[in-house]
C-alpha cells in the first residue's frame, strides 16, 4: 500500500530497509527530518553531532567498522564537512556509506544556494538526485549498493522541493538484514592516507570513477522516455517535474545519477533527436559536461555561451518552477509565446509585508534591545539571534556562516578597529563552531565582547537536542555540557551568566565590561519560550491607563505589543496595549517601559491560557 | 449561494494553495487534503516551506491532487482554489489564482510587525476584497475562529475551513470524516468532526 511521505521521511524510510544502523547529523533546514525519522525506526542508532565534520566522521567510522551508515546536513553543512568527505573519498569504505546534502535552490531559509553537485565531481564520488520521494526512497536503497560495489562514499543530493514535498511512496515491509560485525579493518595503506599511500589511492579513484561512469550507462535510475523527436530534454532531480509539466510532448532523458554522467546513453538520446536541451537548477552542471563531450545543444539564435556563466536557456540563480521554465522556453524560442493569461502579473501589490521575527517571548529580545541602544558594531551568527536585524532592533552588522560572528570580530579588533566589538552566537552554534574561535580570542588575547544566548536548545530548525540539554536524539539522559565552565576552560576570565529575560542586569554588565579591555563572555540563559515546558507558563500581561503612548515599549519589536487606536488624550499618541494571545509574560516591555504601564505577572490574576492553533 | 458546479477531484485536477501565518495550522489543513486525495485514489503532491521563524511568518503550502501530478509548485495563475486562513495573505497570494478560481477566505487578520509598529497600515476589507476581485468573482468569507469559538475551542478553526472547502467539492463527507479521524488524536476528534460540520454548513447559510 502506498502512503504519503516527504522526501525526507522516505529517504529515511529507504535507508532503514537497506539495514542502516547508524545515522549522524547536524540540524539544517531543509535536512533535519531526515536523522530525526530514522532515530523512531527499531534497530538503528541515531545522533546529532556538534557538526557536520563530526557527523561526518562518525558516519565514516562506522562504514569502517563495516556498517551500513548514513550522514545529513544542509548544503552549507557539506562546506564544514568538506575535509572528512574527501578523505573517505580517497579511502572508500568497508559498509555502504551515504552523506545527504540538502540543498536549498532559492535560499528559503539559508545564506547561499551553492550547487552541491559539483562536490560530487570534485571529491571524485557518485551523486544521486531524486525527484521525488519515491526515489529517494528506491535511490536510497540503491545508494548503499553502490556504495559497497565500488568502495565509495555516495553523495544524496536532494533539494527542498524533494525534501519537503510529499507524495505516495511504494515502501517495502521487509528490512535487509544489517551486515555482520567485521574485525575493524587494519589495512594501512588504504586507510591511513599518509602521502605515500594517498599517491596510489589517487590513482584508485581516478579509475574508480570511470568504472562508476560505466555503471551509469545501465543505471536504472537514467532512463530515456521518448515521446516526440522534435525536442529532446536531458534533465535531473526535480527539474525533470518541470520539464514533464512544460513540456509533456517532449523527450527526456531523466538521470538519477547527476555524475559521472552516461556518455554513450546521452549521445545515443542526442542522436535520436532534432533539438536538444538541458534542463537543470542553478548551475550549468550537466549541461557543461554534455558540451565537454562534444554534443550540440540548441541555442536561441541570438544566444552567445557567456563564459563563465555557459547556461543559455534557464536562469543560473534562483529556485525553478515551472512559470519560470515556461518563460524561458518561450525566451528562447522553444515554446510559443502564451496568451496574456501569464503576464497578469498583480496590479503591483504593495501589500505589508510578513518577515520574520523573534517571537513573542523570545529570550533574545532583550539583548537585542540592550545591543541596539548600544550602537557597537554586532557580529552575528546562524540561527534564530539571526532574526536580531529585524527592525526596529536592527541590532546584526555581520552575519555569513556558523560559527563566524565571533572570529570576525576578532578579526576587526586585531585590524585595529576603533568600535569594540560584539559577537552574538546561540548555544548550538557555539558548540558547532564557536568554541575554536572563542578559543582564538581568548589565545591571542582581542577584547572581543561574546554574547552566548543559550536558549537550551538547537532553536530554529525546530527544537533539536544539543551537547546542552542533557538529552540525546534518541531521548536518553546524558551529560551535559557546563558553557561556563567551558568558556573558563577556554582561558577567558570574565564570565557571567544571567537571565536572558534581566534586561537590566544584561546592560549593566555590556556597559561595565566596556570600560575594560579584557576579552569577555555573557551567557544569557533562558529556554526558547515555544518549547513544552516554557508554554506552560505563557501568562498574557496587560497595559494600565497609565500608559501615554511613549512608544518605548514598541522599540524591543514583539508582535505581541500593538498600537491601539486608542489615543493619549494629552499627547495625541496612540497607546499600546497587548495581544493576549501571543504575550507569553516574558516582561521585557515591561521592564522598558518608563511609566512602569505595563503590569508584570505577580501584577497580575493568572488565567488559564492555551495558544490558539496547533500545528 | 454557490454559482459554479462543484469541483470533482476524479475527473479534474485541483490545485488548492493554502497560505496562513505560522501557528493557524496550515499545514495540518494541508496534512489532511494530502491524506484525503490519496484515499481517494490520486497521485497528490503536497509542498511547503517551513525554517526561518517559528512564529508570525507567511505560511504557504501548495497541494495538488491529480491522475499524475508533477510539478510540486503550483505556479501563479494556476491554483483552483485559494484557501486562506488569514485576510492579507489572501491577497498576498490573490496573483496565484486561476482567473475565476474559488477564494475562501478565513475573515481573520494578524498584523504582521511592519504594522503594529505602525509603519505600514493594514489593508481594510474592501481593498483586499477589490484585489481578489481582480482575479475572481468567486470569494467566500466566513469567519472559522469566531465559529471555533463558539463550538469551544479556537484550534479547531482550520477544520471549521475544511468543513467550508468541503461543500465545494463532490467528496463524500464521510471519506472527510475518516481522514480527520486518522489524522488527529482520540481526544479532540469529536470536536473537530463538528467543527467540520459546521463549516461545512456555514457556506450553505
Amino acid at each position: 500500500m502506498k502512503r504519503l511521505l516527504s522526501g525526507n521521511e522516505a529517504f529515511a524510510r529507504g535507508s532503514w530497509e537497506a539495514g542502516v544502523t547508524v545515522a549522524s547529523g547536524y540540524p539544517g533546514t531543509p535536512s533535519t527530518e531526515i536523522t530525526e525519522t530514522f532515530a523512531k525506526f527499531p534497530g538503528v542508532y541515531a545522533e546529532w553531532a556538534p557538526n557536520e565534520k563530526v557527523a561526518l566522521d562518525t558516519a565514516i567510522g562506522a562504514a569502517y567498522a563495516g556498517q551500513r551508515a548514513f550522514c545529513t546536513m544542509k548544503h552549507v553543512g557539506l562546506n564544514v564537512a568538506a575535509d572528512a568527505l574527501f578523505a573517505a573519498a580517497m579511502t572508500g569504505v568497508e559498509g555502504g556509506l551515504v552523506i545527504v546534502s540538502a540543498d536549498d535552490p532559492g535560499m528559503h531559509s539559508s545564506q547561499n544556494e551553492q550547487d552541491n553537485r559539483q562536490y560530487a565531481r570534485f571529491a571524485r564520488i557518485p551523486c544521486l538526485d531524486p525527484a521525488d520521494s519515491q526515489e529517494a526512497h528506491d535511490f536510497a536503497l540503491v545508494a548503499y549498493n553502490i556504495s559497497e560495489q565500488f568502495d565509495t562514499p555516495v553523495l544524496f543530493r536532494m533539494t527542498t522541493r524533494v525534501c519537503h514535498t510529499t507524495s505516495p511512496v511504494e515502501v517495502n515491509e521487509q528490512r535487509l538484514q544489517p551486515r555482520p560485525t567485521i574485525k575493524f579493518p587494519r589495512n594501512p595503506p588504504k586507510y591511513v592516507m599518509m602521502p605515500a599511500n594517498a599517491r596510489k589511492r589517487h590513482v584508485i579513484i581516478e579509475t574508480r570513477i570511470q568504472e562508476l561512469a560505466q555503471f551509469a550507462e545501465a543505471f536504472s535510475g537514467n532512463q530515456v522516455e521518448m515521446r516526440s523527436r522534435e525536442l529532446g530534454i536531458i534533465t535531473g532531480g526535480i527539474a525533470y517535474q518541470y520539464a514533464r509539466e512544460v513540456f509533456p510532448d517532449a523527450s527526456v532523458l531523466k538521470l538519477g545519477m547527476v555524475y559521472p554522467l552516461p556518455v554513450k546513453l546521452i549521445r545515443r538520446f542526442a542522436e535520436q533527436v532534432e533539438k536538444l536541451i538541458v534542463l537543470e537548477e542553478l548551475d550549468p552542471f550537466i549541461e557543461d559536461q554534455v558540451r565537454l563531450m562534444g554534443i550540440e545543444l540548441y541555442k536561441p539564435l541570438d544566444a552567445a555561451i557567456s563564459y563563465p556563466n555557459t547556461k543559455t536557456i534557464f536562469p543560473v540563480t534562483g529556485e525553478l518552477n515551472p512559470a519560470i521554465v515556461r518563460l524561458s522556453a518561450e525566451k528562447a524560442n522553444l515554446l510559443p509565446p502564451a496568451s496574456q493569461k501569464a503576464s497578469m502579473s498583480q496590479t503591483a501589490l504593495d501589500l505589508p509585508a510578513r518577515p520574520p521575527v523573534l517571537c513573542p517571548g523570545c529570550p533574545h529580545r532583550g539583548t537585542f534591545y540592550v545591543l541596539h541602544k548600544l550602537g557597537l558594531p554586532i557580529n552575528g551568527d546562524i540561527g534564530c539571534y539571526t532574526l536580531g536585524i529585524t527592525p526596529p532592533l536592527n541590532a546584526i552588522d555581520t552575519c555569513g556562516c556558523m560559527g563566524e560572528g565571533i572570529g570576525v570580530a576578532h578579526g576587526a579588533a586585531i585590524a585595529g578597529d576603533q568600535e569594540r566589538h560584539i559577537a552574538v552566537i546561540g548555544d548550538s552554534t557555539f558548540f558547532h563552531t564557536g568554541i575554536p574561535a572563542l578559543m582564538n580570542v581568548a589565545y591571542n588575547k582581542s577584547n572581543v565582547i561574546t554574547i552566548i544566548m543559550d536558549n537550551r536548545v538547537t532553536g530554529m530548525t525546530g527544537h533539536q537536542e544539543n551537547p546542552g540539554t542533557g538529552r540525546t536524539l534518541q531521548q536518553k539522559e546524558t551529560t551535559e555540557v557546563n558553557i561556563e565552565q567551558l568558556v573558563r576552560a577556554l582561558g577567558i576570565e570574565k564570565v557571567r551568566t544571567v537571565e536572558a529575560y534581566d534586561v537590566d542586569t544584561i546592560e549593566k554588565t555590556l556597559k561595565e565590561w566596556l570600560k575594560t579591555e579584557e576579552p569577555a563572555v555573557l551567557i544569557t540563559q533562558e529556554e526558547c519560550a515555544l518549547l513544552p515546558s516554557a508554554r506552560q507558563r505563557w501568562m498574557p500581561l496587560a497595559v494600565t491607563d497609565k500608559c501615554n503612548g511613549c512608544t518605548v515599549c514598541f522599540r524591543i519589536g514583539c508582535p505581541a505589543i500593538l498600537k491601539s487606536d486608542e489615543l493619549d488624550p494629552k499627547y495625541n499618541r496612540p497607546l499600546a496595549k497587548i495581544d493576549p494571545l501571543l504575550c507569553t509574560g516574558c516582561e521585557i516591555c515591561a521592564q522598558v517601559c518608563p511609566r512602569d504601564a505595563i503590569l508584570f505577572r505577580n501584577q497580575i490574576k493568572p488565567i488559564a491560557q492555551e495558544p490558539v492553533f496547533s500545528e | 449561494m454557490m454559482n459554479f458546479p462543484l469541483i470533482n477531484p476524479l475527473k479534474q485536477p485541483v490545485n488548492i494553495l493554502l497560505v496562513g501565518v505560522g501557528g493557524q495550522g496550515t499545514i495540518l489543513a494541508s496534512n489532511i487534503l494530502a491524506e484525503l486525495g490519496l484515499r481517494l485514489g490520486l497521485d497528490v503532491k503536497q509542498a511547503e516551506i517551513h525554517g526561518m521563524s517559528q512564529r508570525g511568518g507567511s505560511v504557504v503550502s501548495h497541494l495538488r491532487w491529480g491522475e499524475k501530478v508533477f510539478s510540486p509548485i503550483i505556479p501563479p495563475g494556476e491554483a483552483d482554489i485559494l484557501l486562506a486562513f488569514e485576510k492579507l495573505e489572501a491577497a498576498r497570494f490573490s496573483d496565484h489564482l486561476r482567473p475565476g478560481g474559488i477564494a475562501l477566505i478565513n475573515d481573520h487578520s494578524i498584523n504582521p510587525m511592519t504594522v503594529s509598529a505602525g509603519l505600514v497600515e493594514y489593508p481594510d476589507h474592501a481593498q483586499i476584497q477589490g484585489i481578489l476581485n481582480h482575479v475572481t468573482g468567486h470569494i467566500y468569507w466566513i469567519n472559522g475562529l469566531k465559529i471555533a469559538e463558539e463550538l469551544g475551542n479556537t484550534r479547531t478553526a482550520n477544520v471549521v475551513l475544511l468543513g467550508a472547502l468541503s461543500s465545494l467539492m463532490t467528496i463524500d463527507p464521510t471519506d472527510w470524516a475518516t481522514v480527520i479521524q486518522a489524522r488527529l488524536s482520540a481526544k479532540v476528534i469529536e470536536i473537530n468532526l463538528k467543527a467540520f460540520q459546521t463549516g461545512r454548513q456555514a457556506l450553505r447559510n
